[in-house]
């Protein structure tokens, strides 16, 4: 009986603050929304939802989604920063909208969500990533070496791992190369993400194509057109620090030749 | 899209006549500049961006030694900017040393600002022919005020009529 008193107690308690909703705010979402089939325009809408601020932005696309309109389009996969799918535009910066708390982006005012500049739209906050992959492609973002393969696994000792560990966390969401002045007015520039990729391997002690990646890096549209603005370091959603890793490069490229 | 909704769901109109669009004839999609592709870019093999990142380093560093040491001494020494005739820039390019300075500054100054140039019309033309034609006229003037300028310090004649 005692234990049917606490769980008694307990849920009460638990029933009474959750039907409360004392805690929800008011969060003005205002979406760029943009449907080909419809219009040529994109044009912003705003929706207003009654959100707990501790709540993420993304939560408030899937109420808008799943309760208002069904039509919005957006990515999402993991919902957890890890698959790198729902980079988008929030208040004018690039961020994951399943890392950005309410709270933390002032929900006072309207919450601005784009899709991130650079990459053709498609529809509402999805963009056409293929350029971006293409340039992710073209830096070689693989393991590869000379001679025959190792009967056992490669061993790297902890100093050689920790050489590039900043650059292995990437996740692919091109919230840095969307963040990017130059690669808005030319999407030739390999941008950030490309360049983190092949900073990933470059600086591999098991990696035997430094040399190659370095070349390609050292072209027109490589390391060279970065104008060391930080925007990528700002955006990164993993906290990487991109334009040390450019830099990186850059010096890598200058000791190999003089 | 429930009717009790405020806001709901959106009717995206179109500004340019009713219906123009339709899932079969959807509005072309806005291809941001230059995009990368399969076959772009053509890869070049040189070193000369290298050289050119570095080049505007080291003249820009040699630069502020020779531009501040010239104001300096056209602006602020000896009676400041008064004092500057044709007798003064004879006087100072008798000199073989000054000579050499101001050559050295022509030279740096203007492939400075020309690189620096290329890079803003690399950065921000968006067209092809706008890039081509605003690089050939930024190389064009570039070795027109450096050859002249060259000419002028070599074949200075003082005593001209």
């Amino acid at each position: 009986m005692s234990t049917a008193t606490v769980d008694n107690n307990h849920s009460a308690a638990l029933d009474a603050a959750e039907s409360t909703d004392a805690h929800l705010i008011t969060v003005t979402l205002r979406v760029r929304r943009y449907n080909p089939e419809v219009s040529d325009q994109a044009s912003w809408v705003d929706y207003k939802l009654e959100m707990d601020p501790k709540e993420r932005v993304l939560d408030a696309l899937h109420k808008i989604k799943w309760e208002i309109d069904g039509t919005l389009t957006f990515r999402r996969s993991c919902a957890h920063g890890i698959c790198g799918s729902d980079a988008m535009r929030i208040n004018g910066r690039n961020r994951l909208a399943c890392k950005t708390l309410l709270k933390d982006i002032n929900p006072e005012k309207p919450i601005t969500v784009e899709p991130i500049k650079g990459l053709a739209v498609l529809k509402d906050l999805v963009v056409d990533m293929e350029p971006f992959f293409q340039a992710y492609r073209d830096v070689m973002p693989f393991l590869i070496t000379k001679g025959n393969e190792p009967t056992r696994e490669r061993l790297q000792s902890s100093e050689d791992r920790e050489r590039f560990d900043d650059t292995t966390k990437c996740i692919l969401c091109a919230a840095c190369t969307s963040s990017c002045p130059v690669f808005w007015n030319d999407g030739q520039y390999f941008g950030p993400a490309a360049i983190v990729n092949a900073h990933r391997f470059i600086f591999d002690s098991r990696d035997e194509a430094a040399e190659q990646r370095l070349e390609i890096l050292n072209d027109r549209d490589g390391v060279w057109r970065c104008r060391t603005t930080f925007n990528c370091t700002d955006a990164c959603p993993r906290g990487i620090e991109v334009t040390k890793a450019i830099q990186e490069v850059k010096r890598a490229l200058i000791t190999r030749r003089f | 899209m429930s009717a009790d909704t405020p806001v709901d769901a959106v009717e995206l109109t179109s500004t340019s006549g009713a219906s123009a669009f339709s899932p079969d004839n959807p509005a072309p999609v806005i291809e941001p500049p230059r995009a990368r592709t399969k076959r772009t870019p053509r890869a070049t093999r040189t070193n000369f961006e290298l050289y050119g990142w570095l080049f505007m380093r080291l003249s820009g560093i040699v630069l502020v030694v020779l531009v501040l040491g010239h104001l300096l001494i056209q602006l602020v020494l000896d009676g400041g900017v008064s004092k500057i005739g044709f007798a003064f820039v004879a006087g100072r390019w008798a000199n073989p040393f000054w000579q050499l300075w101001d050559l050295t500054m022509l030279w740096l100054a203007m492939l400075h600002g020309a690189n620096g140039l290329r890079t803003v019309i690399n950065d921000y033309a968006e067209r092809d022919a706008t890039r081509s034609w605003l690089k050939a006229l930024l190389y064009t003037a570039t070795a027109f005020t450096v050859l002249l300028g060259t000419l002028v310090i070599f074949t200075f004649d003082p005593n001209i009529q």
